[in-house]
């Protein structure tokens, strides 16, 4: 399966679409996170539909990169993106933290296909993707291992005890993505636990630090070519982002790192990314089989 | 340091009153040899203890898949799952109380919640662990480990039986935790006693008390069997080297032809084997029981042997324990 690389135009629309089903889903579910979604959608998006190559229609696909968001509780985000991207119908959104749905709060590899390793607990995401990088790299296979990880996160041990690994063993072929958005659920990153400087301590570790906007698609883009053509050490781009990112009353606000919008909220949020919740629920609903970048609107019946 | 593997042929002399003695920990470095050959996707990974854990015998002839993670067993245990992902079959080791305390909501989490093959080598399990003192006797693998969903926990008796049981769960595809002890421990069964994980062995038959046992007690509850049969009782031992999942039929067998049980382990009794056997037996057919076990105490600095007489859990222990039972049983 090729890599998609679509443009960036391309890019920015498919991110928006992303967004808009974080806000249906989550009006929907009225439960989950909004803000680390938000904020983690463009360099998602630049992920799943630039950077990796997968193939939604054999999950099994032996060439594929292989991508694990150790920040399980962004399942927003990663249920939109793997939804728009061919994984499943994009009607299952809806059914987000439902006992009937598949769309577990956290990922669950049993429960949603196309998740390697469920996670949810904090810290461990890193640690599981350097064992991916190193029994995908003896086994000659030259694909790419990615791993979201949270800047809050960072406050985890274990963080550093992968970090500690990857740059021993040389894990070249992993590329770790900090979702840097300087909050957490009890508040300001640096109010909470300080992790400044952050990009001296990972350079510390023996790592390639790359720095970029997180929301600047162009920049991503950069950033993961960069990551790719570093040898010899992991890499890991500290995506600088705001939280809520796109939803105005969201933006750079911890208080909704936790919590859904309600109907209201989210028809607010929604008009400001053009749509509504009417409309775009639509558009989820009639979508009830799997496509690869389903339309803006609702499929032809 | 190499050492040479013993055959899977030669049948040990068995005697209670002078048994062979041999480590655990030596059947689980022999096991992970038998692997190494047979199995290329078979990894063992170690958190500085490859001496240990006995581990090193691996390292040595098959240094590729040889993994060392350093004083870090959180990671280790995630590393595993990674590498489970990428399809291989990796099996770690250090001590129990690390592997079952320490990482254990990274088994919880990242391997038993995913449901990947890793294979948790949990060593210096027990009291028997000796001078290293309390924190380093893994007495609660038991509980922690059979709580978590998909995981299955075998408690070895003897050598033969660790090193067969490391073999058997390479084939699993499920996560699995084996608990082994530090000191040489008698060896009661032989290459060719048969192992199959969640099938107990009857080591010896008897119908008027059951002793089921695991682990190092194996070997205790065969020594009170034979204490007890010089005075007329005929004690059936079981042992219920698979806890979970646990073999519920030999366990209903047992209260129902017996008509009284024991359970003897080396562990707390909180969340043990005896817990695990009563939940069976209230549930099919009760009867008097009695549990050897440790009771609710860490441990502490001294030799194997006055460890287990101070702690309870002697053959002395297992046979006071069944004149309590049959007490019981006959009033």
């Amino acid at each position: 399966m090729p890599r998609l690389q679509l443009s960036l135009d391309e890019l920015r629309e498919r991110a928006l679409f992303v967004r808009r089903d974080i806000v249906t889903l989550l009006a929907r579910a009225q439960s989950g996170h909004s803000g680390g979604p938000l904020s983690t959608t463009d360099f998602g998006t630049a992920l799943f539909f630039h950077e990796m190559d997968v193939n939604p229609e054999r999950l099994d696909d032996p060439s594929r990169d292989l991508w694990h968001f150790s920040i399980g509780h962004v399942t927003p985000v990663i249920y939109a993106l793997m939804a728009e991207r061919g994984y499943f119908p994009l009607a299952d959104l809806l059914g987000f933290r439902q006992f009937q749905g598949h769309l577990q709060g956290h990922p669950s590899k049993h429960d949603t296909p196309g998740i390697e390793v469920s996670s949810g607990s904090l810290g461990q995401g890193l640690s599981v993707s350097c064992g991916m990088a190193y029994g995908s790299r003896f086994d000659k296979n030259p694909r790419r291992v990615y791993c979201v990880m949270g800047d809050g996160e960072q406050q985890e041990g274990q963080i550093w005890e992968a970090a500690m690994f990857a740059a021993h063993y040389k894990l070249d072929n992993l590329c770790a993505v900090i979702d840097y958005n300087r909050k957490q659920i009890d508040g300001d990153v640096q109010d909470v636990l300080g992790i400044a400087p952050l990009a001296d301590k990972w350079r510390a570790f023996g790592w390639h630090v790359i720095e970029a906007d997180g929301h600047d698609l162009k920049r991503i883009l950069a950033a993961f070519d960069e990551a790719r053509a570093t040898k010899g050490k992991p890499s890991v781009i500290l995506a600088h982002t705001v939280m809520g990112k796109g939803i105005s009353y969201m933006e750079d606000d911890y208080k909704w790192h936790g919590v859904p919008p309600s109907v209201e909220q989210a028809e607010k949020a929604l008009a400001e990314l053009g749509t509504s919740l009417a409309e775009w629920t639509r558009r989820l609903e009639t979508h009830t089989t799997r496509a690869v970048m389903p339309s803006a609107n609702g499929a032809a019946s | 340091m190499s050492q040479p593997t013993p055959v899977l042929a030669e049948a040990p002399v068995k005697s209670l009153a002078k048994p062979e003695m041999k480590r655990t920990r030596e059947g689980f470095g022999h096991g992970l040899l038998d692997l190494g050959e047979k199995k290329p996707n078979v990894f063992v990974l170690v958190g500085d203890l490859s001496g240990s854990t006995n581990v090193s015998f691996f390292a040595e002839k098959y240094p590729e898949r040889f993994l060392q993670v350093g004083i870090a067993e959180q990671n280790m245990m995630c590393v595993a799952a990674g590498l489970a992902a990428v399809g291989k079959i990796p099996f770690l080791a250090t001590y129990g109380a690390f592997a079952s305390c320490r990482s254990a909501d990274q088994m919880r989490v990242t391997v038993a919640y995913t449901d990947l093959p890793v294979k948790i080598g949990g060593a210096h399990g027990g009291i028997s662990v000796g001078p290293d003192g309390a924190t380093h006797q893994a007495m609660e693998e038991i509980a922690i480990v059979r709580s978590i969903p998909n995981m299955k926990l075998i408690v070895p008796c003897d050598y033969w039986e660790t090193r067969k049981a490391t073999v058997a769960m390479a084939d699993d595809p499920h996560p699995n935790y084996i608990r082994f002890g530090r000191e040489p421990v008698p060896v009661v069964t032989d290459a060719s006693t048969p192992f199959t994980m969640g099938k107990a062995n009857v080591m010896r038959e008897g119908s008027d008390i059951a002793l089921i046992a695991c682990g190092v007690m194996v070997y205790e509850a065969l020594v009170a069997a034979e204490a007890l049969s010089a005075r007329g009782i005929q004690a059936r031992v079981i042992n219920m080297h698979t806890l979970k999942p646990l073999d519920y039929d030999a366990i209903e067998a047992a209260a129902r032809e017996c008509g009284a049980i024991v359970t003897a382990e080396e562990h707390q009794m909180h969340g043990g084997l005896g817990g695990a056997v009563a939940e069976v037996v209230v549930r099919t057919h009760p009867v008097p029981m009695e549990f050897v076990a440790v009771h609710d105490r860490f441990g502490r600095s001294g030799k194997q042997d006055e460890l287990m007489a101070a702690f309870g859990i002697k053959s002395p222990d297992v046979i006071a324990a069944a004149e309590r039972a049959l007490r019981r049983k006959k009033g």
